[in-house]
């Protein structure tokens, strides 16, 4: 496909007033959301660029998350694979274990600031689920966690954190009982009791100012990351790698690079089974766009306009819409996103493991798998920064039914 | 053209209209032509087609569920369009707004989707997640076509938007009676008012007054202060019980509709 011009240095300013990075974005909901986004925003407009919020905010994230996070070089295995040196975020390490904390925090302070006292939230894998009842836990406000049903099924060991956090687990019985249908009774539940509720969304995803604001309370990331790699070697990196399903961890690396011209930047997206096999949450391969949940976006559709199940061994990708800046950014060709198939992903997963003693996500391990491929294509003085986004005792037992074992 | 000949006539006889919304597929994707002529048999004035989403986000469990009986059945926008041309061949009068989500009118075209809605014999359009700021493309499109574009309004909607959204209406106004998903109870009758009253400042359209709707009572009670009374839920509610009661269950949405035409004409 053909790209249409971009200027790098204005890449930053995205979104416009209407929400839109290019024409992807907005705000496509129903009227009787309309007033509570708005409230939104301004809230979230005014306290963002307030030095007091701010101060609240990076307290939070150095003395609760445990942040900075390290940036760590992985010399045994790049020196395995043969080309450029990697290097990894280590998402992994925050408190709760994933990037998910650094937007959870933020949107619970702007909870905090407008007196709400009913938090909502939707989670696919639990990651998000865990990260915003850590969170409401410490302020003590009323947490409800909706999930679908098979994902409560599937990720039972994160249902019961969050209970033991004091949150409400409330299974989705509806359409594919996924992320996507989390989504829908999360939106429902806020239009029916907007004012005394905060809805704590949990990817870059959703109607304007969600895709904006989950970016910049997850750019720390991307922060930190420059500032290390310049400290460690005294240059940018050449590329970055980061796993996209929704595309928080992936927004929060990627933005604070957009205007480093020389600066390569791949969101790997879940090839599942293999798009042939129509099982995969790839929605950029399928060149598809529309509308779903409050955006304009790449996503997974049938001829009739109605939104498919998407399919990944890993449920925090497991998603069929994505956010609209990597739609935007993949659009004018600023970024690339391939994808990695379970098998692929599993085979990091274990390689990490073995290599450099680090478990990852399932999630992560589909960015690991595009590394692998990548980094021999390289010199071996070029450097990768991958976003170790989460780490992997969550999907033990994934990979242990895959052993066929179980506990 | 029939939205304004609908409510102009309305206006001449001094009653109000009554404006029932199903869902295409209801209660079988053959009937949903029958039971809209029971519907205008008994007293409706204006129709109401939903056109399934997988995700309907905006409503409620009951309308929720008719959407995923109409997906269960295959039901496309071709389908519901055939519909409303099966409906057209005996009513050419009753007007028909289809209402449903965008993307199936996204990933349709939307030239295409106003050439075949004209074709068919469709009057209005309602998107429930397309807001009045973004929706000049589709309108481009439906305006020549004489397709009225209706948007909703609610408790919450600020001025600034009542004013935007009544500047780019036509048809009618649907006003959202209570917060929340379709379905829901409450009604607040002297807080409507006040609302349509402050609506029709800023515009000379109709207002319609949905959502919350549940009987004669209720539909005589609304009709005193708007120019329609929409009622969903209650009727999808009765065709959700085909699988037991076969067709009958059209007759209870007629007898529903009949008491409440019967309730409204008496004030």
């Amino acid at each position: 496909m053909t790209n249409t011009p971009f200027d790098f240095q204005k890449l930053k300013d995205l979104p416009d007033e209407t929400g839109h990075f290019g024409r992807f974005g907005g705000r496509y909901v129903a009227e009787t959301l309309m007033a509570v986004l708005q409230e939104l925003e301004e809230t979230y407009k005014k306290l963002w660029n307030d030095p007091e919020f701010q101060a609240d905010y990076d307290r939070d994230l150095a003395h609760f998350v445990g942040r900075p996070s390290p940036l760590y070089h992985a010399e045994r295995w790049s020196k395995e694979l043969g080309g450029a040196q990697i290097y990894l975020k280590r998402e992994d390490l925050n408190h709760t274990g994933a990037h998910k904390i650094n937007h959870a925090i933020g949107q619970a302070l702007l909870a905090k600031h407008m007196g709400k006292k009913r938090i909502i939230a939707e989670t696919g894998a639990g990651q998000h689920g865990v990260a915003t009842a850590t969170v409401a836990a410490r302020l003590g406000l009323e947490c409800i966690v909706y999930m679908g049903a098979k994902d409560v099924e599937r990720q039972a060991l994160n249902v019961y954190r969050m209970k033991l956090l004091g949150a409400t687990v409330v299974p989705v019985e509806s359409g594919s009982r996924t992320l996507k249908d989390a989504i829908n009774a999360a939106l429902q539940d806020w239009v029916t009791q907007p004012e005394e509720t905060f809805y704590i969304l949990g990817t870059v995803c959703g109607p304007h100012p969600y895709p904006e604001m989950v970016r910049n309370f997850q750019s720390i990331i991307g922060r930190e990351a420059r500032r290390q790699c310049l400290e460690m070697t005294s240059k940018l990196p050449d590329a970055l790698v980061a796993c996209v399903g929704g595309g928080s961890n992936a927004m929060g690396l990627f933005y604070e690079f957009l205007s480093d011209e020389s600066v390569k930047i791949y969101g790997v997206e879940a090839g599942g089974h293999g798009v042939e096999s129509g099982e995969h949450a790839a929605r950029m391969a399928g060149e598809r766009q529309g509308v779903f949940q409050g955006q304009r976006s790449y996503l997974m559709c049938d001829d009739d306009g109605q939104i498919t199940e998407s399919y990944s061994v890993s449920a925090g990708l497991d998603y069929p819409g994505v956010g609209p800046e990597h739609s935007h950014l993949r659009a004018v060709g600023r970024a690339e996103y391939p994808y990695i198939t379970d098998d692929e992903a599993l085979a990091a997963f274990r390689k990490l493991t073995l290599m450099e003693g680090i478990m990852p996500a399932l999630e992560s391990s589909h960015a690991l798998a595009y590394a692998e491929k990548l980094a021999p294509t390289m010199d071996k003085d070029q450097i990768i920064i991958i976003n170790l986004s989460g780490r992997g005792d969550k999907d033990i037992h994934t990979v242990a039914e895959i052993d066929g074992l179980s506990f | 053209m029939r939205i304004k000949t609908c409510f102009e006539r309305l206006s001449l006889e001094d009653r109000k209209g009554l404006m029932p919304y199903i869902t295409a597929g209801d209660p079988q994707v053959n009937k949903t032509a029958d039971a809209m002529h029971a519907m205008v048999k008994s007293g409706a004035n204006l129709i109401e087609l939903g056109f399934p989403f997988s995700d309907p986000v905006a409503d409620g469990p009951v309308v929720a569920a008719a959407h995923e009986r109409a997906l269960s059945q295959g039901v496309t926008l071709n389908d519901v369009f055939s519909i409303v041309t099966e409906f057209r061949k005996t009513d050419n009068t009753t007007p028909v707004v289809l209402m449903g989500y965008l993307n199936p009118v996204e990933i349709m075209g939307y030239q295409v989707f106003a050439e075949k809605a004209a074709n068919a014999g469709v009057d209005g359009v309602l998107i429930v997640d397309l807001p009045a700021e973004f929706a000049g493309e589709l309108v481009a499109e439906l305006k020549p076509r004489q397709i009225d574009m209706i948007y909703l309004v609610t408790p919450t909607t600020t001025d600034e938007r009542i004013s935007k959204i009544c500047s780019v209406a036509s048809g009618f106004v649907y006003y959202v009676s209570v917060k929340g998903v379709t379905g829901s109870h409450k009604l607040d009758l002297e807080g409507i008012q006040a609302r349509v009253n402050h609506i029709k400042g800023f515009t000379d359209l109709p207002v319609g007054v949905g959502f919350g709707i549940r009987d004669g009572e209720s539909a005589a009670a609304i009709s005193t202060v708007a120019d329609g009374v929409i009622v969903g839920s209650l009727l999808v509610a009765e065709l959700a019980k085909y699988a037991e009661e076969g067709e009958a269950c059209i007759d209870q949405v007629a007898g529903h509709l009949t008491a409440m035409r019967t309730a409204m004409d008496k004030q």
